[in-house]
């Protein structure tokens, strides 16, 4: 900082770290929420609260929320809204659970179980999330019906389609293969996952100073190497910890001796493996970094957002938004799928009242990720820390031993002043009128 | 950015129309808001349209913009009738539009909003930082004093909002240029700047048409001007032929005046 002998001390020095490191003030908020949410119940369960285990169940919990958030975000910056999320969860976690269990197996002639029968399962849940999620779009997009409609509509219609999928019965899961996606059966261990997170930290540095390159071959001004060392050090540092973290929970032995004898072996004594990275965590951190790439640098993202300030403007500009709004839409219907695997594998069945009421937690997290419901603005880490924070509350009250409606009753009243929140500090900054 | 390469003003051919817009109407549920009305514009030449409101001169450049279809008439560009049925079209024929409500995504920084639609890609993903570099260079010339690049455009004033409309339409070697009142939101230096923009633009053989509330503007700014009463076309004038009063009586009265009636 060269300008440090002209800057006022206190305050404005403090500002001008935040101003020079470019931190998002509005992500600031949240990570301090989410720590304080974290703070207190630590003291309050005696530690237990970030615990490898707990941190580990809280991860796991939170990705079919988080997911379908991602999508959720483009869905509201667009001006539209999707009620119908939790709907088409359960539509996609129908069709996949009968055609793994009963509808392959018919037609191939195989045992249920067979990797290829999940495999063409998962294709087929996928191809359906994003079929539905287009028909919405096009009734949006095309037929001019507002969204809030169509997807109400929706709501109803998935819900009960569902029910006649699966005949209104419950769909017992086994197979191991499909349980991989839903967390505790499908872990990377300690080894897989620190080389992974050895090579994710090594990424966000190389992105960070690649961006800082393009940049100055322009010959704009870019931050101070300090500071971009700093926020390397900060990202790294976040990394490497959540994965160590969940590589010190350790698989409890009794499973252990089961997954050996499943192979036919006696486990040696005194033999022990972590859990380290679940697979769905791995599944919404790939889901989380695709959608911040298209978000940001792709013409897609770009002309969501656009359509988002101003509808007319975009559509001025020569952007296609009808067939925009049928993407945005079908994206969102792929991850409603995404979701449903690993919600069923997470919960070992498909039952009727998978996903209800889960739109409601999608469009919070969404929200309380900073995502404006008058569109234009929102951002998919955003989104996921909205939905992490949501989690973190309703498991730490859990735990705490508060009763299911007084959870509900927080959330709500987290998701009111979240907004409330954002609403004074824009109002602070003059941004909004 | 204005290609420097492109002929000399005097090899543009000034004698053809570059846009003849022949016998055009629309109508909205059964007002018609354009009828049967016809308009030309030359290379080099800023044609003003002026009218009441609902005089019907917006609907009708619009239909030239993409952002209406016309029911009737035909368009023609250089003498080849087009078809021009939306935004993207209106771009392919080199139809440049600023309008009235400047049509920015509020959003938006000033780079995305001027390369909105045409995002400049590298390897597939938008170079943020070239457009920005580019940005700055045509911000540079049009309004040197221009300096917030990585804001929103609405933590801009109008005339910079303006003047990224016009970045807009002039990075793209527009041919044909549609300006709808492009001062009404600004202050008398940054009016100033637009005029001079224009007299440019046309010095470069570009058309533009302007549509234009303040006769002043018109006279100064005009070579010929077309005069629109509900709907209907009263009359196009060469600006040199007429007076101040001619016009206004043309708008109010939607009468030409006697002089040049006969």
């Amino acid at each position: 900082m060269s300008d440090q002998g002209l800057s006022a001390p206190g305050t404005a020095q403090r500002r001008s770290v935040i101003d020079t490191l470019e931190i998002d003030v509005r992500l600031l908020g949240m990570l301090m929420a989410f720590a304080a949410v974290a703070v207190v119940f630590t003291i309050w369960t005696g530690g237990t609260f970030v615990g490898p285990r707990n941190v580990f169940n809280i991860a796991v919990q939170t990705v079919p929320v988080a997911i379908m958030a991602c999508g959720m975000v483009f869905v509201i910056v667009a001006r539209h809204i999707d009620l119908s999320v939790g709907s088409m969860l359960a539509m996609c976690s129908a069709i996949m659970a009968m055609s793994q269990t009963t509808w392959l197996p018919s037609v191939f002639g195989t045992e249920y179980g067979n990797p290829a029968v999940l495999g063409v399962t998962v294709v087929i849940g996928l191809a359906f999330g994003t079929l539905m999620g287009a028909v919405t779009g096009w009734l949006v997009g095309y037929q001019r019906i507002p969204s809030f409609i169509v997807t109400l509509g929706g709501l109803f219609v998935w819900r009960n389609v569902n029910w006649f999928t699966t005949n209104g019965q419950s769909v017992s899961l086994t197979d191991p293969n499909l349980l991989m996606f839903g967390g505790t059966e499908g872990v990377l261990g300690a080894t897989a996952s620190w080389v992974l997170g050895l090579i994710a930290a090594a990424i966000a540095v190389w992105a960070i100073f690649a961006s800082r390159r393009n940049k100055q071959s322009h010959g704009f001004i870019v931050k101070p190497v300090w500071a971009e060392a700093v926020m390397a050090g900060l990202i790294v540092g976040a990394i490497l910890f959540f994965v160590g973290w969940l590589s010190r929970y350790p698989i409890p032995e009794a499973k252990l001796k089961r997954l050996f004898e499943a192979k036919g072996v006696v486990m040696p004594e005194g033999y022990t493996a972590m859990h380290g990275l679940p697979i769905s965590v791995l599944i919404l951190i790939a889901v989380g970094v695709v959608m911040t790439v298209v978000a940001r640098k792709t013409t897609f993202g770009r002309y969501i957002f656009a359509m988002g300030g101003n509808p007319d403007a975009a559509e001025l500009s020569g952007i296609n938004t009808r067939a925009l709004t049928v993407k945005i839409f079908a994206l969102m219907g792929f991850l409603c799928a995404l979701a449903a695997l690993v919600a069923q594998a997470r919960l070992q069945s498909h039952g009727n009242d998978i996903g209800m009421l889960e739109e409601l937690r999608v469009i919070a997290a969404a929200v309380i990720g900073g995502t404006a419901l008058a569109g234009g603005v929102g951002t998919i880490y955003g989104a996921i820390l909205g939905a992490l924070i949501m989690q973190s509350l309703q498991s730490g009250m859990a735990m705490v031993g508060v009763d299911t409606p007084f959870q509900n009753i927080v959330v709500g009243l987290v998701l009111i002043i979240a907004v409330w929140v954002d609403i004074i500090y824009r109002k602070r900054l003059g941004l909004s009128k | 950015m204005i290609d420097r390469s492109k002929p000399p003003v005097d090899a543009v051919d000034r004698t053809k129309p570059l846009v003849e817009m022949r016998d055009i109407s629309i109508s909205f549920g059964g007002i018609k808001a354009v009828d049967h009305v016809s308009i030309d514009l030359y290379p080099g030449e800023v044609v003003g349209l002026l009218g009441h409101n609902g005089a019907g001169k917006s609907t009708l450049i619009k239909c030239l913009s993409g952002a209406y279809r016309k029911d009737a008439g035909q368009i023609l560009i250089n003498g080849q009738e087009v078809e021009i049925n939306n935004p993207r079209d209106a771009r392919d024929q080199n139809i440049e539009t600023i309008y009235q409500t400047l049509a920015l995504a509020d959003n938006l920084d000033a780079a995305s909003n001027l390369f909105l639609g045409r995002e400049i890609k590298k390897r597939g993903i938008v170079d943020d930082a070239k457009m920005e570099a580019e940005a700055r260079k045509i911000m540079g010339r049009l309004n040197p004093n221009f300096r917030k690049f990585s804001v929103p455009v609405s933590a801009l004033s109008g005339g910079q909002r303006q003047s990224v409309a016009i970045a807009r339409a002039v990075y793209f070697n527009a041919k044909i240029l549609i300006m709808d009142e492009p001062t009404a939101a600004l202050g008398p230096h940054e009016t100033q700047m637009v005029a001079e923009l224009i007299q440019e633009l046309k010095a470069q053989g570009l058309g533009i048409f302007l549509i234009e509330h303040d006769i002043h503007n018109v006279m100064k700014l005009c070579d010929r001007a077309s005069v629109m009463k509900n709907g209907q076309l009263v009359g196009t004038v060469n600006v040199k032929d007429v007076t101040d009063d001619d016009i206004l009586g043309m708008i109010i009265l939607g009468k030409k005046p006697a002089h040049l009636a006969a």
